[in-house]
């Protein structure tokens, strides 16, 4: 039996969980319809052109894993921004964990999609927001939505700051011999609210894992969303992320993906620019060796005038690692004035990796400056004689030019606990110590 | 396009006269359109072509039945009817009036505006011209001259009754049967074409033009050409004309196919101004062409491209950089107003070690035209120290139109450096001011910044077709201020 027909199937199983009175589970047997039919992507479809699942989705994985797996904090302890005061989120094998985790209402609710499936407190918010960006026509997406339940659900009320960032863990116990995770979060920021949010995935086996998870991110207006992805998992497992961010009118939202880890790593992101004065920014890290997969998947829809995107995208490729971007920024005729940047740089490190890159642009209106750029190639020798001439060794060296290559996206990042664990990660990556933080 | 009814075939018989064998009676009714091998047979039969070459068209013919018609482009049309298309005519022997002042004025201004002499305009819009005309002496002493040097420039059809063994090495070798579902039809039916062969070490003294080959003139919707450039050759290629064809054919599908071996340099230029339909989008050509080149050791294809004509483009002049040491370059302007489509770019193949490619691409779209650049660049595992530069302009002109890129970048080889960027702007008020100021009105303001902003490209072609192509460029474009 492949995966589709042991998904279709275990949908029975399913309902007996959850709410089969809920609004959202219609939505569920739409969602699992539109799966039945379209399956999961091929390298038919221009959009996964470079990208294959087909060896992610031979293993047999169990969906729903029984075993109550229980973490101590010290275990995990590594794998979060320990040294930071944020609100938790703790999902093992996509059960929620209670004593790892810390939620609140108080103020700004930072609780769980089941938590808000089952209050009729939430219920307007969830008919109002659950699955209304979610992308259309897309198997793995109606997928996910037709076996939702369990994930992260973040609400800040209108004039809000939320008082520490929140962080979203999921683990995977490797427990099950092969397990199948799909988280679905819902992130709603209202007028003149602010919230950080700081998402992981995390397998602490090498049984393999396949994560397919979907997250809305609604910005009101004025609303500031500052999120970062931080892939760094072991290389046996892969990850599907699908992000979706609708902003209303002067909203800033900015995504910050650093891909260090993973067997296969799928990244969706889509903006769309619902109001003026619209601010995005998306920005990425990759760096990979082995035969590892990054692919970087991103739309931003500008929609209405006077707005602005700036995507910049490094990846640093090794072995036979394969990178892929595939951005597109479309500008629709009455979106004039936008201001839209795509830049994609990468560095070949061996001869046997491979990158595709395919910086897109469609634009309708007249009054705009777009434009993107994308660069292939090797460090500078001139520059890496200097500083060998210097003394600096060789591997240090370059290491600091790969430091310096991907720099400027590091700028962005505006929690410094943050910058300074993803400047460790990749000086482990890169497998130097430069005995200075950067 | 628009159904082919009884009608619109009775009025086409009027003006066309089919000289093929079985179809000479009253079976004109039920015969002249559609596509089968017998068909793909009277064609080849009628140019009194060889078995093999027979059998080569009835190959393509077999594999484009198993093909579809792609649709990944970013152009919108209503699907030819292949079945309602007639696959035949010998070129027009009658002439469609019998002075100029019979034909369209509109035309006819158009004509003054390029600066063409009478009597090309006489033979540009199908007016009876005299036998001696100019251009047929011109002509004449051109094949003598490159008699002298070995060059051999004829129609295909010629070569391949004349020199069959360099047609059979090099036709399909680089666009291949299968290669696309044009490809296929244009193999299986191609009504004429051009063939050039220029000897080892020979440097052709002039450009060579389809445009002085008057006695070939009207080759028809599926036109072949073959480019073969010896070692250590070079030549220089025009293909179209700036003067607009007003052409019944609505669909044209030609294959192009350039070889150049070791040290041999190839130039090829196409101003390509074919009907694009009326202001409101009804009618103009399909343009769907496959071009593409082979380079090998040291070897340089240059492709150049205007691109103002048709309704619909679908145009890739690529390069296969087999070789060490060759170098592929790209410039190409495309124009498209009112409801033109144009999905335009290029492959560049690195294989070869030290192979070089340049892609500058400027694309301008008025109206509620839609221009797309699509184009790839791929550096293979083995093409060690291969660069790329792409560079491809958009220029927008009104809120009704759109442009797109969408480049594709594969790279397998570290020591690769490519480079791509694009940008996508509007002319300033501050520059059209700054020319108003000066007395220069804004149409010719306009005209004035699209020939800066096309120069890279316009440089790159013959000198007396930039001008030409200069002022086409001007004329495309008239109208669209707004």
């Amino acid at each position: 039996m492949d995966l589709k027909e042991k998904l279709v199937s275990s949908f029975f199983a399913f309902e007996e969980q959850v709410d089969v009175n809920h609004s959202v589970h219609q939505i569920r047997t739409d969602a699992l319809k539109e799966f039945e039919h379209l399956g999961f992507p091929s390298r038919k479809e221009e959009d996964w052109k470079y990208t294959s699942l087909n060896k992610v989705l031979k293993e047999d994985y169990s969906l729903f894993p029984k075993k109550d797996s229980s973490l101590e904090y010290n275990d995990i302890k590594k794998y979060l921004i320990h040294d930071l005061d944020t609100y938790r989120i703790v999902l093992i094998d996509g059960i929620y964990s209670s004593h790892l985790s810390s939620t609140t209402h108080d103020k700004i609710d930072v609780c769980l999609m089941s938590s808000a499936l089952s209050k009729s407190k939430f219920k307007p918010l969830i008919d109002n927001y659950f699955n209304k960006i979610n992308k259309k026509n897309s198997g793995i997406n109606a997928l996910n939505t037709a076996f939702s339940r369990e994930g992260a659900f973040i609400h800040i009320p209108k004039n809000t700051m939320a008082d520490k960032p929140i962080q979203v863990i999921n683990f995977a116990t490797g427990n099950e011999s092969a397990l199948m995770l799909q988280p679905r979060n819902l992130i709603i920021v209202e007028e003149n609210s602010h919230v950080q949010i700081i998402e992981r995935h995390q397998s602490l086996t090498e049984n393999p894992v396949l994560t397919n998870s979907v997250t809305e991110i609604f910005a009101e207006k004025r609303a500031m969303v500052d999120y970062y992805k931080i892939q760094n998992d072991i290389t046996s497992v892969s990850l599907i992320d699908n992000t979706f961010i609708e902003q209303q009118q002067e909203s800033d939202c900015a995504v910050h993906t650093f891909s260090f880890g993973g067997k296969l790593t799928r990244n969706n992101l889509q903006f769309y620019q619902k109001g003026e004065r619209i601010n995005s920014t998306l920005k990425g890290i990759t760096i990979i060796e082995n035969d590892q997969h990054v692919d970087h998947n991103t739309l931003v829809h500008h929609i209405e005038p006077n707005c602005e995107s700036h995507q910049d995208y490094k990846g640093i490729f090794d072995d036979k690692a394969v990178g892929v971007f595939n951005g597109k920024v479309l500008v629709e005729k009455e979106a004039q004035k936008t201001n839209a940047y795509q830049s994609n740089n990468n560095l070949l490190v061996s001869d046997k990796a491979t990158i595709n890159s395919k910086p897109q642009l469609e634009i309708f209106a007249d009054d705009v400056k777009c434009s993107h750029g994308c660069t292939i190639g090797q460090l500078d020798e001139d520059a890496l004689f200097y500083l060998k001439s210097r003394g600096i060794p060789e591997k240090e060296a370059r290491a600091l030019m790969m430091y310096a290559f991907a720099n400027n996206v590091l700028e962005s990042v505006k929690i410094p606990e943050i910058k300074k664990r993803i400047n460790k990660l990749i000086a482990n990556k890169l497998n130097v110590n430069l005995g200075f933080d950067l | 396009m628009n159904k082919f009814t009884e009608d619109d075939l009775r009025e086409e018989l009027k003006t066309k006269e089919y000289e093929y064998g079985f179809y000479t009676d009253i079976e004109y009714d039920t015969f002249p359109v559609g596509l089968n091998e017998e068909i793909v047979r009277a064609i080849s039969k009628k140019k009194e072509e060889p078995e093999w070459m027979t059998e080569w068209r009835l190959e393509a013919f077999r594999i484009w039945e198993q093909m579809e018609e792609p649709e990944w482009a970013n152009v919108k049309y209503e699907k030819p009817n292949f079945q309602d298309i007639s696959y035949y005519s010998a070129p027009n022997k009658k002439p469609k009036y019998e002075s100029l002042d019979e034909v369209d004025p509109e035309l006819l201004d158009t004509f003054k505006k390029l600066g063409i002499s009478l009597d090309e305009q006489k033979k540009l819009a199908g007016v009876a011209v005299d036998v001696v005309m100019d251009s047929v002496s011109v002509a004449t002493t051109f094949k003598k001259t490159l008699a002298e040097k070995g060059i051999i420039f004829c129609s295909i059809s010629e070569a391949i009754k004349e020199h069959p063994e360099l047609v059979k090495k090099y036709i399909g070798s680089v666009v291949p049967q299968k290669d696309n579902f044009y490809a296929a039809l244009n193999s299986a039916v191609f009504s004429d074409g051009s063939f050039c062969y220029i000897p080892k070490g020979v440097r052709c003294p002039m450009e060579l033009s389809t445009y002085f080959r008057i006695n070939q003139a009207g080759t028809g919707q599926f036109e072949r050409t073959l480019v073969v450039a010896d070692e250590g050759s070079y030549v220089s290629y025009l293909e179209g004309c700036t003067a607009p064809m007003r052409d019944e054919n609505q669909l044209h599908a030609a294959v192009v196919e350039l070889i150049a071996l070791d040290d041999a340099e190839i130039k090829y230029s196409t101003v390509q101004n074919w009907y694009p339909g009326n202001s409101e989008g009804k009618g103009g050509v399909f343009n769907f062409v496959t071009k593409r080149g082979l380079c090998e050791k040291n070897a340089k294809i240059s492709w150049t491209q205007v691109e103002t004509g048709s309704a619909v483009t679908w145009k890739y002049p690529s390069c296969v950089l087999k070789g060490d040491n060759s170098i592929g370059e790209f410039y190409s302007i495309a124009v498209t107003n009112n409801y033109q489509q144009a999905d335009t770019g290029t492959k560049m193949i690195h294989l070869g070690k030290n192979t070089k490619s340049t892609i500058i691409s400027k694309g301008i779209s008025a109206g509620k035209s839609q221009n797309s650049y699509r184009g790839l660049v791929q550096i293979n595992s083995r093409a060690t120290n291969a660069r790329n530069f792409s560079q491809c302009d958009s220029l927008l002109m009104g809120n009704e139109c759109g442009a797109h890129t969408f480049p594709y970048i594969e790279t397998k080889n570290k020591t690769a450096q490519v480079e791509h960027e694009a940008t996508t702007s509007k002319i300033g008020e501050d520059q059209i001011f700054y020319c108003n100021q000066r007395g220069i009105d804004t149409e010719k303001a306009i005209a004035l910044i699209v020939n800066g902003f096309s120069k890279e490209v316009l440089n790159k072609l013959p000198m007396e077709f930039a001008v030409e192509a200069q002022k086409l460029l001007e004329i495309s474009l008239e109208g669209s201020v707004g």
